[in-house]
């Protein structure tokens, strides 16, 4: 287990600001030199032997699982993009694996899924709530795979269980193993268990594989209960937790007391248990850090959109996903026979966000709730499992689906949160087509409540603010905001409108010609005069992608600046953000978490030859381009939140979000 | 519980304010006529009803004087040398008042049918009770007064009485606010699920009432907050006449501290010359400055001290004319600017600048003739953004301006 960490990739200095890329030997994915000698190079590699098979990320799809999954030497099934990235993949995930097993990252935009699960807390009590953490978690990916995830069974060690049923024939464990067992691999020797020993001993401080590795034991005892009847449950599981644990951990390391010690310690204790992973639910979990190499590298083999990463980056953000644009469209075309599971709505809105045909906060929710909708609609429980967890299984594969695509936004988020929410919190009672319907009404309840009403309920607050004589400023393109645009100027009210645009999007541009046709006074300049034309300015209206508990906006770049010149001029910004978009993370910089855009983007401009000087050097190692996608503004420059709550000042959107928390539970 | 739980829900959708909004159209359409009809009672006619109640301001607007500050003035012409004894009387005598509040109202309601207008009138003869108080005290007489025999019906009479308050002066900040913080603490209750209509209108009286004490009580509340703030050998600066900061005042020199007070003059009414009788009446040292040396003198003071008209939702406050000024250069000098107000000030407006709310109109004395080409700003009042103040002083508690807005949303959402 040390010897696995000594060998990561240690010397983890970041260099600040801008240097080129391929002088210090940090990671970087991009990099195509020998990653890390340490680590054997091919798939084939002893250390890829040694692995064992808990170690392994379940893959996503049906298919691919079926192939794949159980057997840990062969290649992996997703296509390769480069031998090189491939190569450091393997070593990556098998020196990490480990590490990395105990947690999903292309989930953890989203709060339902935490890395809760790797508590050991199965306790026949806190069954249901286990058993949804558990699809939250990494072992959704198995329960995906149809391996009757309904039971409690359903993420069974597949090589370990081959043996243990052999010796206990229990039934339902046995059919199970008939999938399991072509491509399980040979079980080791089997060690006699040690008793287990009393539960006072303290618990010891296990290792992320050790906990794994006795979670998987934990679930294995509740299948062999259930299996085995009645009669001897408790005595049977004992034996055969026990039993599987110390084979799993010959793999690794023998550690047969401890991990009964802490099942018996788990059995004892389950109430406090649910409590705790109720707590851990609430709390964020961290998002994927792009430049921890083996994480993308895990997250990169199960993804279904390839995307080839751009080659220059700038070091601050080297920890953001950036890809090629234009190259995964056809790609994915040619590959939609092959990902069945996948609806075609979730297809359709998936490249959609790739083409970037939808964009917007709200428009990119709504199309996301009405693709889910549709799923729902079409959506039939398999035989032996519950609508309840599969489909909220189904939601996960399809909302890391949409990541891939393109990074959620916390809006879609909190959406995301609020239906799983509702799915988990279904009464069992209902027949399935109640339940669906019950959900798409619900689905269609937030779309209405949350974002059309609440809209409607901002335009009415924030035009209250639009007095005649004014000079109203407004940056990018924001549905909302053009809401108010447009129903102030209905209600007969005399005000000019000065729309700050800035490349390479040009978004403003459309609102422009939009208020235009509507008869608005308008005037267009680009950010670069923001500071000119604000002494004119009178009110500056913003949008927003998000809204953060300390304040900060979280919005299209630049908005910033517009309100920082705003600030210093002594103008009032005003915010306008429905309150779904609330979201209880602070952040004080808009590195640690943003969206990279097309870094061609901003090299290029469209039409124009003569200005185009970059194109025979953009792939010099000395350029980076950086096409950051948000920024955040610091709560101090903004004078104004309109949200459907009403106004409220920026120091209280805490308020609002855990107001919000609380009834979109009740909903 | 169910119930509770899908009321609440009810109440925090959107949808609830929109719903809300076009409830209130055909109020704010059939207001204009309603302005002074007494409710209640739908017996007599409107025309009658409003004979007995001259309306001392209908339309501040025209007159280009607001009703807010004729009636503050009224209040403080009342203020005389044995002010404060009556104020003490007015005090002590607390339950006779609520005695004779009874009584006037059965006379009214056998004799005359009731009006909130006349209730709040006999209210605010008190002199020491806030205008507020005056509304919250009447509007519990609505209840008590009301012959309605469905909640519901109760429920629109009370909001017909409110409205006809509020729109009996639209420039008093605290008389709306305290109207609408009064509709929402009395209807915001379970009772109103109540089987049985009698019970639950006991609950509302029993809230009303609950709320109007704590209104009451509200001045003595802040002035025992703020007396850890006031230290021996402090200078406070002062800005026109708040009874709240009166109250605080007098409360810490009756404690025996030692402190020195700066009143501004507090032009165009005078007021601070009022509060510096009031307090040399208590042996406070008192200098009274023009309202143009607060700048000169703020090196020698150790804190401001100031009253509100009304708490915004931002946290800034809406005060007398000249707060804003002295709040801008007590901040730039880094001296600490507490507010004292009580919490039915606490007012949903949001004011963006200076300019961004109901003009309240005073008219000023320069003792010449002003020539007609030359304008005069006549407003009353300006708006202190939140990060100029320091502290409020509230009867919720000392509280940063953040916590006004937070307030304010659990009360309303």
């Amino acid at each position: 287990m040390d010897a696995r960490r000594g060998s990561l990739p240690v010397p983890r200095v970041r260099q600040v600001g801008f240097f080129t890329p391929n002088a210090p030997p940090a990671p970087t994915r991009s990099q195509s030199g020998p990653p890390n000698s340490s680590s054997p190079p091919l798939p084939e590699s002893p250390a890829s032997n040694s692995l064992s098979p808990v170690m392994i990320p379940p893959p996503r799809h049906h298919s691919d699982n079926l192939a794949a999954a159980p057997r840990p030497t062969s290649p992996l099934p997703v296509p390769e993009p480069s031998p090189f990235r491939r190569r450091g993949a393997h070593a990556g995930a098998d020196n990490n694996a480990p590490l990395v097993g105990s947690y999903n990252p292309t989930e953890t935009l989203l709060a339902m899924s935490p890395p809760a699960t790797r508590s050991p807390s199965d306790s026949h009590a806190g069954d249901g709530e286990s058993e949804v953490a558990m699809s939250g978690g990494w072992f959704r990916r198995s329960n995906s795979a149809k391996l009757a995830s309904s039971l409690p069974s359903g993420t069974f060690d597949f090589s370990s269980v081959q043996s243990t049923a052999e010796a206990l024939k229990p039934t339902k464990v046995q059919n199970r193993v008939g999938v399991s067992e072509a491509s399980g691999r040979p079980a080791p020797k089997e060690q006699q268990p040690e008793a287990p020993s009393s539960s006072k001993q303290p618990k010891p401080k296990l290792t992320k594989a050790e906990r794994r590795a006795l979670q998987e034991s934990q679930r294995a005892a509740k299948a062999a209960t259930k299996a085995s009847g009645g009669g001897k449950s408790v005595a049977a599981s004992e034996e055969v937790t026990t039993v599987k644990s110390v084979k799993q951990h010959q793999t690794q390391k023998k550690d047969a007391p401890h991990v009964a010690v802490s099942v018996a310690a788990s059995e004892r204790k389950g109430g406090d248990k649910s409590q705790e992973k109720e707590r851990r639910k609430d709390a964020p979990a961290p998002r994927m850090q792009f430049d921890d190499k083996s994480r993308v590298d895990k997250a990169k083999r199960r993804s279904v959109v390839d995307q080839t990463e751009a080659r220059n980056r700038v070091e601050l953000f080297r920890h953001l996903p950036q890809y090629e644009h234009g190259t995964q469209l056809a790609d994915l075309e040619s590959k939609f026979l092959q990902l069945d599971p996948m609806h075609p709505a979730i297809y359709k809105v998936g490249l959609q966000y790739l083409a970037g045909d939808i964009s917007g906060g709200n428009a990119r929710c709504i199309a996301m709730l009405q693709a889910f909708q549709q799923v729902i609609q079409d959506y039939s429980t398999p035989p032996e499992k519950t609508l309840q967890r599969d489909l909220t299984a189904k939601i996960s594969s399809y909302v890391s689906f949409f990541t891939q695509c393109r990074p959620l936004s916390m809006s879609m988020g909190n959406a995301i949160r609020f239906l799983k929410n509702r799915i988990a919190k279904l009464p069992l009672s209902l027949s399935e087509s109640e339940s669906k319907s019950s959900i798409c009404s619900d689905i269609d309840r937030f779309i209405n409540e949350k974002i059309v009403l609440a809209d409607r309920v901002i335009v009415q607050h924030a035009s209250s603010k639009v007095k005649d004589g004014d000079v109203l400023l407004v940056y990018g393109s924001s549905c909302v905001v053009e809401m108010i645009l447009l129903h102030s100027h209905e209600l007969g009210k005399q005000f000019r409108v000065i729309v700050v645009d800035s490349r390479p999007k040009l978004e403003g541009k459309a609102l422009l010609r939009r208020l235009v046709v509507k008869g608005v006074h308008c005037t267009y300049t680009h950010i670069n005069a923001v500071s000119y034309v604000m002494h004119e300015v009178t009110k500056v209206f913003l949008g927003a992608s998000s809204v953060l508990s300390n304040g900060t906006v979280y919005s299209r770049v630049g908005t910033a600046c517009v309100a920082m010149v705003a600030h210093a001029f002594r103008v009032p910004v005003i915010i306008c953000c429905e309150a779904y978009k609330f979201h209880e993370r602070v952040q004080l910089d808009s590195i640690c978490s943003n969206e990279l855009g097309d870094p061609d983007a901003i090299g290029k401009v469209p039409g124009r030859m003569d200005v185009n000087y970059l194109d025979d050097v953009s792939n010099s190692v000395n350029l980076q381009l950086l096409n950051l996608m948000y920024d955040a503004t610091p709560a101090d420059y903004v004078s104004m939140i309109v949200t459907d709550y009403g106004m409220i000042p920026p120091t209280s959107v805490p308020v609002i979000v855990r107001e919000y928390r609380r009834d979109h539970l009740l909903i | 519980m169910k119930e509770q739980t899908t009321r609440a829900m009810w109440w925090r959708s959107p949808s609830f304010i929109l719903d809300n909004r076009q409830q209130q159209q055909p109020y704010d359409t059939a207001r204009g006529d309603a302005l002074s009809i007494p409710l209640s009672s739908p017996l007599p006619p409107s025309t009658t009803m409003a004979d007995p109640n001259p309306n001392p301001n209908p339309n501040p607007l025209t007159d280009k004087i607001s009703a807010y500050y004729q009636t503050r003035a009224a209040h403080h012409g009342v203020v005389s040398s044995d002010w404060l004894a009556q104020a003490q009387a007015a005090v002590g005598h607390l339950p006779e008042g609520d005695d004779d509040a009874n009584t006037t109202d059965q006379g009214a309601s056998s004799g005359k049918p009731f009006s909130v207008i006349d209730e709040f009138n006999n209210w605010r003869k008190q002199p020491d009770l806030a205008e507020a108080v005056a509304a919250i005290r009447a509007l519990a007489a609505v209840i008590r007064n009301s012959q309605a025999t469905t909640m519901m019906e109760l429920e629109i009479e009370l909001k017909k009485a409110s409205d006809s308050l509020k729109s009996w002066d639209t420039t008093s900040i605290s008389l709306t606010a305290g109207c609408d913080l009064f509709m929402r603490y009395v209807t915001r209750t379970s009772a109103l699920e109540y089987e049985d209509f009698n019970s639950a209108k006991t609950r509302l009286i029993e809230r009303a009432e609950k709320f109007g004490e704590i209104s009451y009580k509200a001045r003595k509340i802040i002035a025992m907050l703020s007396q850890d703030f006031i230290f021996d050998g402090c200078t406070i600066l002062v800005h026109g006449f708040s009874r709240v900061v009166l109250e605080v005042l007098k409360t810490a020199a009756q404690s025996k501290k030692l402190f020195r007070v700066f009143c501004t003059e507090g032009r165009p009414d005078r007021t601070g010359l009022r509060l510096s009788n009031e307090l040399a009446k208590l042996d406070v040292p008192v200098k009274l400055l023009i309202d143009s040396a607060v700048a000169y003198s703020m090196d020698e003071v150790d804190m401001v001290f100031v009253g509100a008209d009304g708490v915004v939702e931002s946290g800034g406050i809406i005060n007398m004319m000249g707060t804003y000024q002295i709040a801008l250069v007590a901040h730039s000098m880094n001296k600490p600017v507490y507010v004292a107000a009580e919490s039915y000030k606490f007012a949903r407006l949001y004011p963006l600048d200076q300019k961004d709310m109901g003009p309240a109109l005073r008219p000023i004395e320069f003792g010449v003739p002003i020539p007609s080409k030359v304008e005069v700003e006549t407003s009353a009042r300006d708006y202190t953004p939140p990060q100029y103040l320091t502290l409020l002083f509230t009867d919720l508690g000392v509280l940063t301006p953040s916590v006004v807005s937070d307030e304010l949303i659990q009360l309303y959402l």
